[in-house]
């Protein structure tokens, strides 16, 4: 018998929460009635289990990646070294580094197996799998701090476009940043190359020894990170306009090259307040009441 | 783990193995999920696990979780506050010792509540519907959604039952049969009202605790006894009061002159003469077809079941009541000289006797009894030696509690046990995609004793270190509970 993960639909009675250790996925999927019902059957029974199977290659998906060579056997670990590959040769990255992004591609991928949806996603933690049948469309929301409310903004995904993942990666979210970027969101192909890719970016989103930036290693603070004892950013002080359109450009730099090597479809990298966009339209501006209509 | 981490560690941060990441957890720190994290060198619990708290409606005093009446008086009291099952699976139980392990201090002895939830594959509801009207022949299936989830049983006192889940509807049948049947459970078991539909028969909403509706019509009571057990009753109120009385129902109308007990009382024939089938004297079967009229009947003149006086031994002025099981119809008539009966105002001392079968007719509910069994693997997240837990709950040593309510163990092998899901706190249930159902089980027993049979005495906890991490779920009193 393995582990129980918890399951069970929101409030709403249309979401589906999906629970294990430190996954936690949110499921919507529309269609009928019995098409929803088997997809969410599919996400429960491939969630059970699914961390376990994970965990069994801990050790392995916290190496740096090899830029060619995957030891890793689980088809969720192959997937997220996968995503990490294509950077692995010009720094370190693990493949921890695309593990939300991964498992939700994962449970996406069974529910659409076993079901005819219009319209679905797997939110795990900011990183979304996307499915859009003919004429469909998602609306998504951005924040920049998920610690405030600030402004939100929006942006369409339509069932024509190639995205079919989103994730946002920056200094406070649940894992650690070599950067200073608030979010950056990617929208790439994949939900695990969405991952992977904004971590990357969000990485790059940096002003190297700027005082007004603390940096501690990351195992002082999480003592089985990933990422060992290299810096991370805890703090970030007060930066001048001419600092913030500096860090922001690094980061650009670098989505705009991996735009260029279709790594991504496109990326709004956010730091203090000001915001840069590449590969897709701005975004547009709405407060934070939007997102609830929306 | 590099050994740059080890260096660093100081023998403060703790290794969490709620799941199989396993982190190290610094003080004040949380793991990767955020939900278990280092308070001062111990692993806590962030979300909550339910205590429950049982106090009384008026003030809140704390009151024993249940009285020593029907208890072992050489068993230790329960302690005030009991920690149920509810939210303790994180792990299942062969994959390490129950979640919870609780010990409490009371009068100097320790007690051990080990408290896990169970998954269910061997399990089922029945289901008690007061009732008598016609819910569908016995072993017809009961459906759910259109899919089979069990059946019509054998009727008890004026009641009918259904038996529903087990385990081949839940992972013998189709997918969506087991699906359903574990939705079924689950909702009946959580006090959700559900339709049942059965073959050949009626549709009627079930919920735990509530009066069924049965194709659409809610049951208001069940009926004081059927028309013959009613005669029985009431022969004597009757005498000397009225000449004749029929007892209306659809399943034995009874007659007083000729009924048994009538002629103990020497009451005189009337010369009533009955439509439907006479069984014994003074009852009838099948005077109309089944309903929703007088007495589960589909009548709704009651003379209709009546045939002509018999002229050689009826009168003129003979007087009669007529009355359904639960009270709920009545009339009086006068015979005429044609001997035709005639409806007449109810004396006061008859209208007393009508009320007074109303006043003896109980509520009609649906009541549901969880039954499930504790298997093999659930008794060795108590224990190393599961029977030895099967042998102490059989010699009394070992209490068993679902949800912190009282449950029955069947005699002979295994834990199998039922439990009224109305005494249990709200949300108790829940499933797994096998499907099976999660239940809570609680096994209460002495330290010593736990410690006999194998326990895992090592993860014991006091119960003190429980509350900071638990959430405490007052409840009140419920009528009913066995206090």
């Amino acid at each position: 018998m393995m582990r129980r993960p918890q399951i069970a639909l929101l409030g709403d009675g249309k979401r589906l929460h999906l629970q294990d250790g430190p996954i936690d996925l949110i499921v919507e999927a529309s269609g009928r009635d019995a098409e929803v019902r088997a997809a969410y059957d599919a996400a429960a029974r491939r969630f059970t289990g699914l961390l376990d199977q994970l965990c069994v290659e801990l050790t392995g998906l916290r190496k740096a990646a090899h830029p060619a060579r995957c030891p890793l056997r689980g088809v969720v670990a192959r997937r997220m070294h996968a995503a990490v590959a294509p950077f692995a040769a010009e720094q370190f990255i693990t493949p921890m580094a695309a593990v939300a992004g991964g498992v939700a591609e994962e449970i996406l991928g069974v529910m659409l197996a076993a079901a005819d949806l219009k319209r679905a996603y797997v939110n795990n933690g900011g990183d979304i799998a996307l499915h859009l049948a003919a004429g469909e469309r998602f609306s998504i929301g951005l924040m920049d701090r998920p610690d405030s409310l600030g402004v939100m903004r929006t942006f369409t995904i339509e069932a024509g476009d190639p995205s079919r993942g989103i994730a946002t990666s920056g200094r406070h979210g649940r894992s650690f940043s070599f950067g200073i970027a608030d979010a950056v969101t990617v929208l790439a192909r994949t939900a695990s190359q969405a991952d992977a890719a904004a971590t990357i970016i969000a990485n790059a989103v940096d002003l190297p020894g700027h005082p007004a930036v603390l940096r501690r290693p990351a195992n002082e603070l999480q003592p089985d990170t990933d990422l060992g004892p290299r810096l991370v950013t805890r703090e970030v002080g007060e930066l001048a306009a001419c600092d913030i359109a500096e860090g922001l450009s690094a980061g650009e730099t670098v989505a705009r090259k991996l735009l260029a090597d279709g790594l991504i479809d496109g990326a709004a990298l956010c730091l203090c307040g000001e915001m840069t966009v590449v590969g897709v339209r701005k975004p547009r501006a709405h407060h934070q009441r939007a997102l609830e209509i929306a | 783990m590099t050994d740059a981490t080890n260096a660093a560690s100081s023998g403060d941060k703790i290794r969490c193995d709620a799941c199989p990441v396993m982190c190290y957890i610094k003080p004040g720190a949380a793991g990767a999920c955020d939900r278990y994290a280092n308070h001062d060198g111990v692993l806590v619990r962030v979300d909550p696990h339910i205590v429950l708290e049982r106090t009384v409606s008026h003030g809140g005093r704390l009151v024993p979780f249940q009285a020593t009446g029907d208890w072992d008086g050489k068993i230790v009291h329960e302690p005030s506050i009991f920690v149920t099952a509810i939210g303790a699976g994180t792990t299942y139980p062969d994959y390490k010792p129950a979640p919870f392990i609780v010990s409490s201090e009371v009068d100097g002895v320790d007690m051990v509540t080990v408290v896990t939830e169970g998954i269910f594959s061997y399990c089922g509801v029945k289901v008690k519907i007061d009732t008598d009207r016609y819910l569908g022949p016995e072993t017809a299936t009961v459906r759910a959604e259109g899919e089979a989830v069990g059946h019509v049983t054998t009727s008890e006192y004026g009641s009918q039952m259904l038996s529903l889940g087990g385990v081949h509807h839940l992972t013998g049948g189709s997918k969506k049969e087991g699906r359903v049947t574990c939705d079924t459970l689950m909702d009946l078991s959580n006090c959700k009202a559900v339709e049942l539909s059965i073959d050949g028969g009626a549709t009627v909403v079930v919920q735990a605790g509530r009066a069924p509706i049965v194709n659409g019509l809610t049951e208001e009571r069940m009926r004081v006894g059927c028309g013959s057990a009613t005669i029985g009753m009431f022969a004597k109120q009757w005498h000397g009061k009225v000449d004749e009385v029929v007892v209306v129902d659809d399943h034995i109308t009874g007659v007083l002159s000729e009924h048994q007990a009538g002629k103990l009382l020497d009451i005189s024939d009337t010369g009533i003469k009955m439509k439907g089938r006479r069984s014994t004297p003074g009852r009838y079967f099948q005077v109309a077809e089944p309903g929703t009229g007088w007495g589960g009947t589909n009548i709704s003149d009651p003379l209709s079941i009546l045939g002509p006086f018999n002229p050689k031994e009826a009168r003129a002025g003979t007087t009669m009541l007529m009355v359904s099981t639960t009270g709920e119809h009545a009339g009086y008539y006068v015979l005429d000289e044609a001997l035709r009966p005639i409806e007449q105002e109810m004396p006061a001392d008859l209208k007393a006797s009508v009320e007074r079968i109303r006043e003896n007719c109980e509520p009609a509910l649906c009541t549901v009894l969880f039954m499930g069994g504790a298997g093999g693997s659930l008794r060795a997240g108590v224990t190393d030696n599961p029977v030895r837990l099967t042998r102490s709950v059989k010699d009394a040593l070992t209490r068993v509690t679902s949800g912190g309510a009282p449950v029955y163990v069947w005699p002979g092998g295994g834990i199998t046990f039922m439990v009224d899901v109305t005494q249990m706190p709200v949300g108790a249930f829940g499933y797994v995609p096998t499907p099976a159902l999660v239940a809570p089980i609680e096994f209460t027993m002495r330290l010593s004793d736990y410690a006999a049979l194998g326990g895992h005495v090592d993860y014991v906890r006091p119960l003190a270190s429980l509350k900071d991490s638990a959430e405490v779920r007052p409840m009140l009193l419920t009528p009913g509970w066995r206090a």
